[in-house]
């Protein structure tokens, strides 16, 4: 399904030199190499990938908003309990120890380390809180033809931050402490566990479904 | 190459970094700001090779410490044990545990190292324009771009297992510096990656080799 396309632009008539704005409408640049492209036309589910260098350009989605928006609102559903209830319990000599991710960045800092406690809450509880809460901000209005305030300057820090959002690295994480832990002593699973499972499936589901090219095309036309 | 390629800057045209319009470099507003989405418009990333080797550098002085020093310290019935990331690799080894072993090696070691090692010859190839494999250069950088984030594993092992293991005399796991400096390497190589403009690459096969 993947067709690399052909830089098949023609140069600009040296003579008349402007090229306008609608004429940037129509046409696509790698953004890892720079070539320009005339707009494909492409069906849901078909790629174009730079002809030069490789790089994805387009990726239309099949489904609509509502796909994207429902997805969201599950990962949303899923990082409140996520973040309520325990993620493990160590038994350990009699006594129990309940952690969840907060425990974790409370513990770091208790312990003079901020920079590192930061660095967690940033990566596993703002950066993917602030990604799902965009989706549902910028889609919502969007599915019912109205566009809030900053609903574009939000979409844009929504893909800035998107490597700094890094839970599904996070549950290998507790994978590898699990399995460091057992010697020691008894683990075992909390309910958040199990959701925050479904969170790293839901997000990477919600990523996946989103037409980044419709959604600015749509923020762009004034929804 | 035998014709020139349209680029977009060969065009007149700026893409946007953030929403990927594309527009017109001779019609800016006052604030040369994207029509659509309101980020700033650069042709190429600012002071993209300053910045990168900046951060790359900053990288490889904190991967002496984040190897060196202790990322936690295990405090067990009176005595304690200090941790660094290789012997936690080591640990995992002996406890039999090969294939979670062989996963936090590729991700806590390998990748950093691999990293620092490809962002430096990127921005040296780039630096001596180099018309060498452009294409696997740039493939060679999204690989590094989208892997980098895979080292933080280590950093959450920590943090589970400060916030697990704290039952006084008996068992206490307190971090590290060596952590500090690890997720110092991994921040600064993550955004090394994000500094870096493809592009780059491309230019420099626009102009004609340099003989030396």
């Amino acid at each position: 399904m993947m067709s690399p396309l052909a830089n098949k632009t023609p140069p600009p008539d040296a003579g008349s030199g402007t090229l306008l704005q609608e004429q940037a409408h129509s046409l696509l640049a790698c953004p890892d190499c720079d070539l320009v492209f005339p707009l494909p036309c492409l069906s849901p589910g078909e790629k174009a990938r730079c002809g030069r260098c490789g790089a994805v350009l387009m990726e239309p989605k099949s489904h609509g908003f509502d796909y994207s928006i429902a997805l969201a609102l599950t990962s949303l559903l899923l990082f409140v309990l996520s973040n309520t209830f325990p993620l493990l319990k160590l038994q350990i000599a009699g006594r129990e120890q309940i952690g969840a991710i907060m425990t974790g960045v409370h513990a770091l800092y208790d312990q003079g380390f901020w920079e590192i406690a930061f660095l967690v809450l940033l990566v596993t509880i703002i950066a993917p809180l602030f990604r799902i809460i965009s989706v549902l901000y910028v889609l919502l209005p969007l599915w019912f033809g109205r566009r809030l305030l900053g609903a574009a300057h939000i979409f844009r820090w929504m893909e800035i931050l998107r490597p700094w959002a890094m839970s599904e690295v996070f549950m290998l994480g507790i994978l590898v402490a699990m399995v460091k832990l057992g010697d020691l002593a008894t683990i075992q699973p909390g309910v958040a566990l199990y959701s925050f499972a479904g969170l790293i499936l839901f997000m990477a589901a919600t990523d996946a479904s989103l037409d980044d090219g419709a959604i600015w095309v749509r923020l762009e036309d004034g929804a | 190459m035998m014709e020139v390629p349209s680029t977009a800057t060969a065009l007149g045209l700026i893409l946007c970094h953030d929403c990927k319009r594309l527009n017109d470099a001779r019609n800016l507003g006052a604030h040369g700001l994207c029509v659509r989405c309101g980020s700033r418009l650069h042709a190429r990333k600012p002071e993209s090779l300053a910045r990168t080797w900046a951060l790359t550098l900053t990288a490889c002085l904190l991967y002496v410490p984040a190897n060196v020093l202790p990322v936690m310290t295990v405090l067990m019935t009176g005595r304690s044990e200090a941790d660094t990331i290789l012997s936690g690799v080591k640990a995992l080894l002996i406890g039999g545990m090969w294939p979670l072993a062989l996963l936090v090696f590729f991700a806590s070691i390998t990748v950093p190292v691999l990293k620092l090692l490809v962002l430096i010859f990127l921005l040296l190839s780039v630096q001596m324009k180099s018309h060498w494999r452009p294409r696997e250069r740039t493939v060679l950088y999204r690989l590094t771009e989208t892997i980098g984030r895979w080292s933080m594993i280590d950093i959450f092992v920590i943090a589970i297992l400060v916030a697990l293991v704290q039952v006084g005399a008996l068992a206490t796991i307190t971090a590290g510096p060596g952590a500090v400096a690890f997720g110092g390497v991994v921040v600064s190589t993550m955004l090394a990656a994000i500094s870096f403009d493809p592009r780059l690459i491309w230019d420099a096969m626009e102009k004609p080799h340099e003989v030396d």
